[in-house]
């Protein structure tokens, strides 16, 4: 099954400078966001194969839009993250159908790689309901200078036969790190973790 | 005093291709650029604030340029615009009021022979707070088809000694327009009203 697209916004964030300190080169977060029509609003459906179908469709749609608005090769993209937010009418596991069995795949793929575990954040709500998507590197998720959340948020959406869903790619981590831990430049990049 | 601060830029694009009704085969597009600036008046009541209009016409022209970019390029696909501001709590209105001449003036200039007002809003608040921009036909304010504003935000923006400032375009009417009035191809009088 096809998602049924209604909207789709991308955001991207660039801070220049943080407590009157440049940041140079500016850290850069974009945030893409489907909203689409929830195939199961309203009633119990066991199967939710249509829901991780769809999860697989916008893991290379969101992340691309993402890609485009920041301007860069897949390759060079350096954290990630994904969140769903469900309307009213469905439950919280829609949301886990979308982001869990198959919306990572095409997410790395697009990456070119990406062995760590890509964060994310479900919630149920209403219209304009923001979700704090979490932000880890893509290569190694104990890189502490990645660690980050961006908020993301459709103000009409999710209607209650709705669900949101965000993927989130930076080509940086925060824009002062300096509290210590694996750096990127120590990333092995095999296991996912470090 | 630097007058010309920025902190921060955010660019949010949407695409929407249907709300509740049919898909009508095209594509509305909406584009935000949000700047966070350092107010430089923050915390104290200056008399003359006018140099500060004057320094915001290139950072005007420049987040016009990116508004353009980020719905394609092509300022002739842009139909519709607006302004706004949010004023951190140690500014006052007054110093949202200086983006109206450079934020509206700057897309006039970049889309060419744009005839209408631009509509505006703008507000005091806090980190996070929201602004609805009004939006409205780029060559004739009494286009009902047109009538539209746009939610935008930047989280955690704008501290108490921060200025964000905003322009909206899009390239055309509400997506299920249809409560008549003044069509863009009735536009006769060129008097920026009709």
């Amino acid at each position: 099954m096809k998602a049924d697209i209604r909207k789709i916004t991308v955001q991207l964030d660039e801070t220049l400078s943080e407590m009157g300190e440049a940041v140079s080169p500016p850290t850069r977060r974009a945030v893409a966001c489907a909203v689409i029509a929830n195939p199961f609003a309203g009633r119990f459906e066991r199967d939710l194969t249509a829901l991780t179908d769809i999860g697989a469709e916008l893991g290379d749609l969101l992340t691309k839009r993402c890609l485009a608005a920041l301007g860069i090769e897949g390759g060079r993209a350096e954290s990630f993250g994904k969140a769903a937010i469900v309307g009213e009418g469905g439950e919280l596991e829609h949301a886990a159908a979308i982001l869990h069995p198959k919306m990572g795949t095409p997410v790395r793929a697009a990456l070119t790689k990406g062995p760590a575990l890509i964060p994310s954040a479900k919630k149920m709500g209403g219209l304009g309901a923001a979700i704090d998507v979490p932000l880890g590197h893509k290569d190694a998720a104990y890189v502490r200078s990645h660690f980050d959340a961006v908020e993301a948020r459709v103000p009409d959406a999710p209607r209650r036969g709705e669900i949101v869903v965000a993927i989130a790619i930076t080509d940086s981590g925060r824009p002062h790190p300096r509290i210590g831990g694996l750096t990127k430049g120590e990333i092995k990049g095999e296991d996912g973790l470090r | 005093m630097t007058l010309i601060d920025i902190r921060r830029i955010c660019t949010v694009t949407e695409e929407v291709f249907r709300e509740t009704g049919p898909a009508p085969g095209h594509v509305l597009r909406r584009a935000a650029v949000m700047a966070v600036l350092t107010n430089p008046f923050a915390g104290r009541y200056e008399p003359d604030i006018l140099p500060m209009m004057e320094a915001l016409k290139a950072p005007g022209l420049a987040m016009a340029k990116r508004c353009i970019d980020a719905l394609g390029g092509d300022p002739k696909a842009v139909a519709g615009y607006g302004k706004g501001a949010i004023v951190g709590e140690a500014g006052e209105l007054e110093h949202g009021a200086l983006w109206h001449v450079p934020g509206g003036y700057a897309m006039r200039e970049l889309l060419g022979d744009a005839r209408a007002i631009v509509p505006s809003t703008k507000k005091v608040g806090g980190p996070g707070a929201r602004l609805d921009v009004p939006i409205t036909h780029i060559n004739a304010s009494y286009v009902r088809s047109h009538f539209d504003a746009m939610e935008v935000g930047v989280p955690g923006h704008p501290r108490s000694d921060e200025l964000v400032y905003v322009l909206v375009m899009t390239t055309g009417a509400r997506i299920h327009e249809r409560v008549g009035g003044l069509t863009p191809e009735q536009i006769s009088v060129w008097d920026g009203q009709r």
